[in-house]
């Protein structure tokens, strides 16, 4: 075994260390620990996918070399590599944006926790990225829960304790789902470690037997999950608490919370049930029609929006179902569409956050986005880092968002019949309303108001101004390259 | 039926158990009560996980000197897994339960929907 295949683990171990480090230092000392983790997760993220795409296959990391039936194991496949980078680069970028917020709206007795929250969370998504047992799959999801309802409520601001209330009581609805499908599914297959778990499930399924256990464990598993990740009729929690928090906080539990449950998800679907079982039991046909209203209705709510925070958190919710109507197709080209959509919108998400936080500062702190004009011109940066980010979800050519809009409909146009017409149909509608809240916003920064000047604010942000930037880069890149990894991730799915 | 769920009784229950506690926490407004059903609703999971890894007549696979034919124990791994789903729940009960304190300390009343009124009216 190459050094290099050990990188999985270290990317779980090393903020998993800092982080009980970071509970008991000052702010400062702590601060500095896990800018540096972070950034460190990210060379390592980079420098695994590097090797996983040299090595062509996927390989599996024994847990202190036991194996199945009783070890636990880690899976590392180009799919896994990207989203593994995709979470460190959104980590590191989101810290480094909202140090001075974190500075400003965190008590300073909380400050070490809330560094030592991020730690924990970049640990458990890290390793709900590479398990390969669903059970240990459950745990992170649990320390998940815990350390994104930490990110809400650390901010001493009236009503994030509230929502960071029925933000736990959802997500714990959904764990209870997700744990009861599990046991289930455990019960049912005898296994834990996906590749096994799939094995047991395709013997019980051809030969007819417990086919309606087995659609239920997965129905509860997908539900609980969707839950969890704010599909629309479970999504009234989101909205409060991605504006309540503060911006480095949202753009984590956007970009990093829901998605790890979703690729938890595509991973368990794809690796534990298999396609084919997955759409023969019809679960399928519920996500699909549960990610339709998501994707209209999300819009809807995000055009009635006046406060742009909450205007970008209602568009997660039609950028979920976007992810879920791509996972619902059972195809691989969907999975594919899906983990690729993951990371394009939160590269997107993430930036958004930050952006829209600092040209709400340069107008007073206002976040109606009528008081946002000419907002663009006080602050250029951020005014470039919100117009890309519109345009990569809206999906303009030559960024993220279009790319994976454009694979979304190639598997809906692979799946035919009644879904590719309501898929078609929900992508025109659903982009046409992107237009009009994202655009009513990109022409407000951009149009002179009297309250406030048009020439450059004065003061410097280099730490807001350099990550924003890095992440218009990114976007960009992922929109004109992105290719080789849509490819990357499409045979490693192939192969799992 | 009545012979499958007499057959099954520590199954039957935890369902039962699971649909009680998932209810309480979904429509109670008592936030303590919430996290009551929380409780339940895990403590269910657990006993249906227990129920299935108990095999009646075979013992703990504890190795002293005894037998090595394995069909005289149980498998290990549904107990393990049930003590760590027991560690999960106690940490999110206990967080859980600190929010509910300072909740309670802000607002005086532990109902979620008096709590909600409460805070939009700070909103406005």
């Amino acid at each position: 075994m190459d050094l290099w295949q050990n990188l999985p683990v270290a990317l779980i171990i090393l903020p998993l260390a800092c982080a009980p480090i970071c509970s008991v230092s000052k702010p400062r000392v702590s601060r500095m620990l896990s800018l540096c983790a972070s950034v460190f997760a990210v060379l390592m993220s980079a420098m695994l996918i590097l090797n996983v795409s040299s090595l062509g296959t996927s390989y599996v990391y024994k847990m202190g070399e036991y194996g199945a039936p009783f070890g636990n194991e880690l899976f590392i496949s180009g799919a896994e590599a990207s989203v593994s980078l995709m979470f460190s680069v959104v980590m590191a970028l989101s810290l480094f944006a909202g140090l001075r917020r974190i500075g400003q709206e965190i008590d300073d007795s909380r400050k070490s926790l809330f560094y030592t929250v991020c730690m924990l969370l970049l640990t458990a998504i890290q390793a709900l990225a590479f398990t390969n047992d669903i059970f240990t799959g459950f745990v992170f999801l649990e320390i998940t829960t815990i350390a994104a309802g930490a990110l809400i409520f650390v901010r001493s601001k009236e009503g994030s304790l509230f929502a960071a209330m029925r933000y736990m009581i959802m997500n714990l609805l959904g764990s209870g789902l997700f744990l009861l499908g599990i046991c289930v599914f455990y019960c049912l297959t005898g296994h834990l470690l996906f590749p096994q778990m799939k094995e047991s499930a395709l013997l019980l399924v051809e030969g007819g037997r417990y086919v309606r256990p087995i659609a239920a464990s997965i129905l509860l598993i997908t539900i609980g999950l969707a839950i969890k990740s704010a599909l629309y009729p479970f999504h009234t929690w989101l909205p409060n608490a991605y504006s309540g928090a503060t911006p480095a906080a949202s753009s984590m539990l956007s970009s990093l919370v829901s998605k790890a449950y979703i690729f938890l998800l595509i991973k368990f679907l794809v690796r534990a049930v298999g396609t084919e079982a997955f759409t023969m039991t019809g679960v399928n046909d519920v996500v699909f029609i549960y990610s339709v209203i998501a994707i209209v209705l999300g819009s809807i709510d995000a055009v009635k929006e006046h406060n742009v925070r909450r205007m970008v958190s209602y568009s997660s919710v039609a950028q979920i179902g976007y992810i879920f109507m791509a996972v619902s197709y059972g195809s691989m080209t969907g999975m594919a569409a899906a983990t690729f959509h993951i990371i394009a919108h939160s590269l997107a998400k993430a930036m958004l956050f930050p952006a829209v936080d600092r040209l709400s500062e340069v107008s007073g702190g206002n976040e109606n986005f009528r008081d946002l004009r000419g907002s663009g011109f006080r602050a250029p940066i951020a005014g470039l880092a919100f117009v890309v980010g519109a345009f990569s979800i809206t999906g303009i050519p030559f960024l993220g968002g279009f790319v994976s809009k454009i694979y979304i409909a190639t598997a809906a146009h692979d799946y035919g019949g009644w879904v590719m017409l309501i898929s078609l149909i929900a992508l025109a509608v659903s982009t046409v309303l992107n237009v009009l809240y994202f655009l009513r916003t990109v022409l407000t920064i951009y149009r002179p108001g009297e309250r406030y000047p048009l020439t450059r604010d004065p003061s410097k942000r280099p730490f807001v101004t350099g990550a924003l930037m890095l992440f218009v880069l990114l976007n960009v890149a992922l929109g004109i390259w992105g290719m080789p990894i849509m490819r990357l991730i499409e045979t490693s799915i192939m192969a799992w | 039926m009545l012979n499958v769920i007499y057959s099954h009784i520590e199954e039957a229950a935890a369902i039962v158990l699971f649909a009680i506690g998932f209810t309480t926490l979904l429509v109670n407004k008592n936030l303590i009560k919430k996290i009551i059903g929380f409780s339940m609703m895990d403590n269910a999971i657990y006993l249906f996980l227990a129920s299935y890894g108990y095999i009646s007549g075979r013992t703990a696979p504890i190795y002293v000197d005894a037998s090595t034919e394995a069909s005289l124990y149980v498998n290990p791994l549904p107990a393990g897994l049930v003590l760590t789903g027991i560690v999960v729940s106690v940490s999110v009960t206990a967080i859980m339960l600190a929010l509910t304190v300072r909740l309670y300390k802000r607002y005086r009343t532990l109902d979620i929907d008096e709590i909600a009124e409460f805070v939009r009216k700070e909103g406005a």
